[in-house]
């Protein structure tokens, strides 16, 4: 029962985790139709700020820079790698994010020196507390509840504001959207922002979890958030929140089983099996390609 | 007229390949392989990767399907090729972890050892390797080919990491030695002879020569017509009769062939076969070398193979030591790493700004043919 229950519990805070960075991917998917290959190394490269910052400033001054830096990378990504090639096919782009996050890594490796770095002990997040006999760490009961809430205010903002409204528009239709006076580029680099501030506040939770920080660790927690942003159906967020969840809690369950080696194996086969079955996933808009 | 253009090419052709092929017996007699280990590291490793990056152009840039499983292909012509070439009475020394191996075989021996063993064992293992990676190509690509682009690049990339899972798992042990490496196979340098020519580099060269020209023969011939055709639009190549689905699968399955048999190449290169050296970052590095040559080019994948081992292994090296000059300045920013950091800097200027690459969609003839034609401009695509 307790094995159930720290296994439960380590699948809700992954899910919560990786449905932070899958928000990140089905954004930008839905808007510019790209895997954002680098958004894994972006959330990689926002734990490292921390760990720098956190040793430079208190508390109170490094969360919020690191939100900060984050965002200007994400947005500095995009203007970069992307923008030049916006009327470019779409492989050119996804290789240029495949690119990008060849940089990002060895530009971490380069500042780390590729030794480990340990992350920063939050208060309140790092401190341990037991549930029904599991000792486990706050930021597992905090996380599903800080994902629902941000989650909240995401879908008020893209309902119920003119820059949500406008990103609806261009994800729908990006020619059209242009002629009706939106600014393409000022959408992109929103969601683009919105999308590496969630990366940031999931990798401040993701890494308390784990003693240290190499410039590879966000390439798979990227991938299986991917994986759960397709899962979900790709462009939704509600989607790409049950999808992490759903990958979260499989992952955990196999990490506990005699069968860990397979974890990433049998996210990536959910993967495959999804987009054989239902392309469009769980809630997905079923999209007509035109000759 | 336009035949005999094209004999006349394909003639000049064998010509170059068969100076090149001279040319690096001569290279590695005259010069000594311990002083000039870079240069040689990068010919053999730059041969084994223009055989994979034309496996990757095959299916990328000719039939326009954007796969991301080079890795996992590679890893499977690695270790067949390795299980089938360890002879048996190591066997037993690497697969110490799980008491010997379950198959007791090696093809060099087989065929009675000595060079005439050697040899045989060494191709029909490295056929076999590529066998095995194109049958797994045929069984993935039944659900996968259904989809599309990115989806396609995706599901690719997760397949290739599932088979490196496999590969590493206990119970598969006394095949595949778990998580441990292969060793102990006949490598490149089990080409020397003892005393006489040194032909490991040449053995690269020539089975990577024989490969690429068969996925240059093949792009010539009417499947090479039919996968252009489904690269520059799907509907009208169906529309001209064009079976896609027949095609799709024959292009993915000889470009995991191909991989399949570079993976072995790689372990005879790397002198072991280990899973976890096969991993996404490795597709990722072919990828980057298939762009910066060109996509759609053959001629392009093989300089560029050479140009970025060249420049990874050996031309940037300088960068990653610490310089002091004589005054006692110290060179700012040269440290361990900073090589990778300016090296993907200039992989997204050529990536960003020079989009055709080194080549474009040109083969090395079109430039000369191009240069003769007083109409057309020479040194178009040029980067």
């Amino acid at each position: 029962m307790q094995y159930a229950l720290s296994i439960f519990l380590s699948g809700i805070s992954l899910g919560g985790q990786y449905a932070l960075i899958a928000i990140g991917y089905t954004l930008v998917y839905g808007i510019l139709r790209l895997i954002n290959f680098a958004h894994g190394d972006v959330f990689m490269v926002a734990g490292l700020f921390m760990v720098y910052l956190s040793s430079w400033f208190p508390l109170w001054v490094a969360l919020p820079l690191m939100l900060v830096l984050t965002v200007l990378l994400g947005f500095a990504i995009e203007r970069a790698a992307y923008k030049p090639l916006r009327s470019a096919p779409r492989m050119s782009v996804m290789i240029s994010a495949i690119g990008v996050s060849y940089l990002l890594q060895n530009l971490a490796t380069y500042v780390t020196g590729g030794l480990p770095k340990s992350y920063p002990n939050l208060p309140l997040l790092s401190d341990s507390l037991v549930i029904g006999g599991v000792s486990t760490k706050w930021v597992t009961v905090i996380t599903p509840f800080l994902v629902v809430a941000l989650v909240f205010a995401l879908t008020q903002l893209i309902n119920h504001t003119k820059v949500g409204m406008a990103m609806r528009a261009v994800a729908k239709d990006f020619e059209t959207s242009q002629l009706m006076g939106i600014k393409i580029n000022s959408v992109i680099s929103m969601t683009f922002i919105i999308g590496s501030a969630l990366a940031g506040i999931g990798s401040m939770l993701y890494f308390t979890n784990y003693p240290s920080i190499v410039p590879l660790s966000g390439a798979l927690p990227g991938l299986r958030a991917f994986v759960a942003a397709v899962f979900g159906g790709i462009g939704s967020i509600p989607g790409a929140v049950v999808g992490a969840f759903i990958i979260g809690m499989s992952e955990s369950v196999i990490k506990g089983s005699p069968f860990s080696i397979f974890s990433d194996a049998f996210t990536f086969a959910l993967l495959i099996v999804i987009l054989v079955v239902k392309p469009t996933g769980l809630f997905g808009e079923k999209v007509t390609d035109k000759v | 007229m336009n035949e005999k253009k094209s004999k006349k090419g394909a003639f000049i052709a064998l010509v170059c390949v068969a100076v090149l092929l001279a040319l690096t017996i001569v290279l590695e007699n005259t010069l000594d392989p311990t002083k000039n280990i870079m240069l040689f590291t990068v010919l053999k490793k730059g041969a084994v990767y223009a055989l994979v990056a034309s496996s990757m152009n095959l299916l990328n840039g000719f039939t326009g399907l954007f796969s991301l499983g080079q890795a996992g292909f590679m890893l499977l012509g690695a270790y067949t090729y390795a299980i089938l070439t360890i002879p048996t009475d190591t066997r037993s020394a690497v697969y110490y972890l799980y008491g010997g191996c379950a198959i007791n075989f090696s093809l060099p021996e087989l065929f009675g050892g000595g060079a005439a063993g050697l040899i045989l064992g060494v191709l029909i293992a490295l056929i076999l390797a590529g066998c095995v990676a194109a049958a797994v190509a045929w069984l993935i690509g039944l659900p996968v080919l259904r989809l599309k682009s990115d989806y396609l690049a995706i599901a690719t990339l997760g397949f290739a990491e599932i088979i490196r899972a496999v590969f590493q798992w206990d119970k598969l042990g006394p095949v595949t030695n778990g998580a441990n490496a292969l060793k102990g196979f006949p490598t490149f340098s089990s080409f020397n002879i003892k005393g006489g020519l040194r032909l490991s580099t040449f053995v690269a060269f020539l089975l990577a020569a024989v490969c690429i020209g068969v996925i240059l023969l093949l792009i010539n011939s009417s499947y090479g017509r039919a996968f252009k055709a489904i690269r520059e639009d799907e509907v009208a190549a169906e529309a001209m009769g064009i079976n896609l689905s027949r095609h799709k699968r024959l292009s993915f399955c000889i470009s995991s062939f191909f991989a399949g048999v570079g993976g072995g190449m790689f372990a005879m290169f790397a002198t072991q076969a280990q899973a976890k050296t096969f991993t996404t970052a490795m597709t990722y590095e072919i990828l980057l070398i298939v762009v910066i040559g060109g996509i759609g080019s053959i001629s392009g994948s093989c300089i560029a193979s050479f140009l970025y081992l060249a420049c990874s292994e050996w031309w940037l090296r300088f960068l990653d030591t610490e310089v002091v000059l004589k005054s006692g300045f110290k060179v700012p920013l040269l440290r361990n790493g900073f090589r990778m950091v300016v090296f993907s800097i200039i992989i997204m200027v050529v990536v960003l700004f020079f989009r055709k690459g080194i080549m474009g969609d040109k083969e090395l003839p079109d430039l000369f043919r191009a240069r003769k034609n007083a109409k057309v401009k020479g040194g178009e695509g040029n980067g």
